[in-house]
């Protein structure tokens, strides 16, 4: 078989490339970033006619000049990569603006084949298209497609392998420049004779336009750059005199005027009533009143299928990765007596931090699922266009409120998909400054901290205490928003508001299905390999140096002397001695607790009893000491002395588990930190937790249940804080809830960050500014409630009112009109 | 411009968002939203 054919699919955004493109390739794709940049690249392949094609979906721009990232993305794999075939991917319903783009690549000379998709909704609107007229115009093999309903596709595979075969098939349309072409010639005429490798006529149009990807062209390719820029100066500025008009605006107009005639020639029908089926629903889903009710309603329905049934799917898959679990456990070395080899906790370490990321999964397949309805449905810009002008006022955008909604707005979202939702802000402020608030708001793993402080400290006003930490979030995070754009991100680039409104589609569910499948297993790719490192990392910060051999030698002698006294309970006549001497107790009590492993969760007598028999077959002798029968009295006696030595033994492991804690170098760190995080309320072990939360911050409660150890296990962790004596009260824990609220993004958010701010300097800033920001509030809180006189309850509500104020204050601030002078160009427009 | 703002273009005002910035237009058949600030700089004649 010959070499597969390259080929590339460009287009306008919402003309349904990325439905061509499955369609085309089916499953076989792959998801992965332009080196170097942020903008995403899809690649797959399929075959036709016996030719292997393989496709690169560029990145949807309305425009090929280099203004955004995306532009010049799909630019340079053009002009660098150089296709065998390009197939222009184009709105139908939306001739002229599809053409303007079609155009520009056609004066790239590229090889083009144009696919006029949703032919289907041009129909519904009463217009009729002559695909051969348009075709014979532009030279250039036309297909008509309805990629939603798998209309076409043997004709555009047709169309594309056939183009391949006979790639000379420029296009023969020209656009018609007016009076520029004369200067245009002039540049073209300077470039004569240099040595580049795109076309110079389209070099010459680029240069009268003054685009900076051009000069780029001729800065690296030129040896005296200096001569070409000048004569493209001269001719632009005698045209610009001459006619009074930029000339990339005048060359703009051009294109759109050439696209104009084409669409008027092949278009057989009397009137385009244009997309009045959106109007229609824009007129209820935009409505002034019901618009807001309608949106209201979107997002509960978000809320409660990712939340509420994601929750409800995540119960099975936990069970199972126990499961797993416990299967790995039982390869390792068995653990010890009062100490477990290190290898065996690293991998409960591990496996624990795995599991409490992994469980997401069912919650991440929904939520992008959702994602993709949102997005396909046309319903997303909508939600933008509803809040644009709230947003607007603390240097967001409209596109903004998915990504807050994502990362938890009221509350149990997830930051990593909020970050990850970013992307599609074209105003790259707006975006920077969303990607630095939407940690803030309460994801999913916050809650269970929030929850054991409100029933500990709150219990009589749980309702309201939750209902504080829910809001209070986004009064906070919308001052950080317009304090961090009016300064640090003052510079930043930002973009006039112009949004397009696609028309409304009834989603495909294949579509949504691989959509939701390929966004979280990226998710998966990226972020759990790095957090499986990490968390490496933090064990080995709270392991080690370790426990001290005078403290283990303690607590060697203590557990000696308990199993003495247990010795001496059972008596040395008792029948069970033998087999519980030295060795045997060891064996003994794990043989227990693998009984009670095996047992956990099953529920069915038959199967239980099935359980039984297994240990009793391994080891007759210890399984009568687990169920002793009436008669056998030793056996009783052992169970009931085994009660109270086991006991002890747990005590002394979660001792020494606090003092590894508390003397491991993350425990020196907490307790090097108190002389700051005093004033915010928090003794070491909080900042401890706190630390190790960062890994993932679900671990925070268990990290304080190993801290909070209590003589009575019965005890639940709330009242074990609440009565362990360190004089914590509701206004500690209103502080450490502000904290937990506004803490560092988690890791794998951290990464998220990185990965969509495109740098790590913007990952560091968001660890740093959001941890200052939360020592401040939280100090700001508790040092100040304190000095107040106020209790929990009271400095809640001062703060809440504090954070509505500042909101409101900084939302009216308008800083000077310092937006930059809007160019010539959108003036024009 | 890349979305169809051109001399000679009929747009048609369709509604005001519910906090009555930006505004919902439609232009060649399709609809596009825009904020006033940026709406201002468009030159209209009346029809």
């Amino acid at each position: 078989m010959s070499k597969p054919i390259l080929a590339a699919l460009a287009g306008q955004p919402n003309a349904g490339k990325s439905t061509v493109f499955n369609m085309l390739t089916g499953a076989r794709q792959h998801v992965a970033n332009y080196p170097g940049v942020t903008v995403e690249k899809k690649a797959g392949a399929f075959s036709h006619d016996g030719r292997k094609v393989d496709l690169i979906d560029l990145p949807g721009t309305y425009s090929l000049t280099s203004y955004s990232l995306e532009e010049r993305v799909a630019r340079d794999f053009i002009i660098n990569e150089n296709p065998a075939v390009i197939a222009n991917i184009l709105d139908a319903s939306n001739l002229r603006r599809g053409l303007a783009f079609s155009l520009q690549l056609m004066e790239l000379q590229a090889p083009v084949v144009l696919i006029c998709n949703m032919m289907d909704v041009v129909e519904k609107r009463g217009v009729q298209l002559d695909l051969t007229v348009l075709s014979k115009r532009l030279g250039i093999p036309v297909v008509g497609t309805n990629a939603q309903r798998n209309e076409g596709v043997t004709q555009a595979a047709d169309a594309i392998v056939d183009l391949a075969a006979d790639a000379l098939r420029a296009a023969t349309i020209q656009v018609d420049y007016g009076p520029m072409l004369k200067h245009i010639d002039n540049i073209e005429t300077a470039l004569q004779g240099t040595q580049v490798d795109v076309p110079l006529r389209w070099l010459a149009i680029k240069l009268m336009e003054n685009d900076a990807g051009a000069r780029d062209i001729i800065t690296n390719n030129v040896a005296s750059p200096g001569e070409i820029f000048a004569t493209a100066a001269q001719e632009r500025e005698a045209f610009e005199k001459a006619h009074n008009i930029d000339p990339e605006v005048h060359a703009a107009h051009c294109r759109n005027e050439t696209a104009e005639i084409l669409a008027k020639a092949c278009i057989k029908s009397a009137k385009d009533r244009g997309d009045a089926f959106s109007d229609r629903i824009d007129a209820i889903v935009c409505h002034r009143i019901m618009g807001p009710l309608v949106m209201l309603g979107v997002i509960l329905l978000l809320y409660y299928f990712a939340i509420d049934i994601g929750y409800k799917l995540t119960e099975p898959l936990i069970g199972a990765l126990l499961n797993i679990k416990g299967e790995i456990l039982s390869l390792l070395p068995p653990a010890g007596i009062i100490e477990d080899p290190v290898v065996r906790s690293l991998a409960v370490w591990f496996m624990d931090s795995m599991i409490a990321l992994l469980t997401y999964i069912p919650i991440f397949l929904i939520l992008f699922g959702l994602i993709a309805i949102l997005e396909d449905s046309g319903y997303m810009p909508r939600m933008a266009f509803i809040l644009d002008r709230l947003f607007r006022n603390y240097g967001l955008h409209g596109q903004s409120t998915l990504p807050l909604i994502l990362g938890g707005i009221y509350m149990g979202g997830c930051a990593v998909p909020g970050v990850m939702a970013t992307k599609g802000i074209p105003d790259e402020r707006a975006r920077l400054a969303t990607i630095l608030i939407v940690p803030m708001m309460n994801c999913l793993a916050k809650v269970p901290l929030y929850v054991l402080l409100v029933s500990a400290f709150f219990s009589q006003t749980k309702t309201l205490a939750m209902f504080f930490i829910s809001t209070v979030t986004i009064f906070m995070a919308l001052p950080v928003a317009k304090i961090l754009s009016v300064t640090l991100l003052k510079d930043r680039e930002t973009a006039p508001f112009l949004m397009e409104m696609p028309t409304y589609h009834i989603p495909m569910l294949r579509t949504v299905v691989g959509r939701a499948i390929e966004r979280t297993w990226l998710f998966l790719k990226k972020i759990v390999t790095i957090v499986a490192a990490v968390s490496v990392i933090i064990f080995a910060l709270l392991q080690y140096p370790g426990v001290s051999q005078e403290k283990m030698n303690m607590y060697q002698t203590r557990w000696d002397k308990a199993v003495a006294k247990f010795e001496k309970q059972i008596g040395a006549d008792n029948t069970y001695a033998d087999a519980l001497r030295g060795d045997g107790l060891g064996q003994f009590l794990l043989f227990a607790e693998n009984y009670k492993q095996a047992r956990f969760g099953v529920t069915d007598q038959a199967k239980a009893n099935q359980v039984f028999e297994q240990f009793q077959q391994q080891n007759p002798t210890f399984a009568a000491l687990l169920k002793p029968a009436k008669t056998d009295l030793s056996a009783k006696k052992v169970k009931r002395s085994m009660r109270r030595l086991s006991r002890t033994r747990k005590r002394l492991r979660l001792n020494m588990h606090k003092d590894r804690l508390n003397s491991s170098f993350l425990g020196q760190l907490g307790e090097a930190l108190t002389p700051v995080t005093q004033y915010a309320g928090f003794d070491a072990k909080v900042n401890i937790s706190l630390l190790a939360a960062f890994a993932a911050k679900e671990s925070t409660v268990s990290t304080l249940g190993a801290l909070y150890t209590s003589e009575n296990a019965q005890q639940g962790l709330d009242s074990r804080i609440k009565d362990s004596g360190t004089g914590f009260t509701p206004l500690h824990a209103l502080a450490l809830m502000l904290f937990m609220a506004l803490y560092p993004p988690c890791l794998a958010t951290s990464i998220m960050v990185k990965i969509q701010s495109g740098s790590w300097k913007w990952m560091g800033f968001s660890i740093c500014y959001q941890m200052a920001l939360a020592l401040g509030v939280s100090t700001l809180v508790f040092s100040g409630g304190r000095l107040l006189g106020f209790n929990g309850f009271q400095a809640m509500w001062a703060f809440y009112a504090l954070a509505v104020a500042v909101t409101l204050v900084t939302g009216l601030y308008k800083p000077s009109p310092k937006t930059k002078q809007l160019t010539q160009k959108e003036i024009a427009a | 411009m890349d979305l169809g703002f051109h001399p000679g273009v009929r747009a048609k005002v369709l509604r005001n968002a519910p906090l009555l910035d930006p505004v919902e237009i439609m232009i060649n058949g399709s609809l596009l939203s825009i904020r006033h600030e940026e709406a201002r700089q468009v030159e209209v004649d009346s029809q």
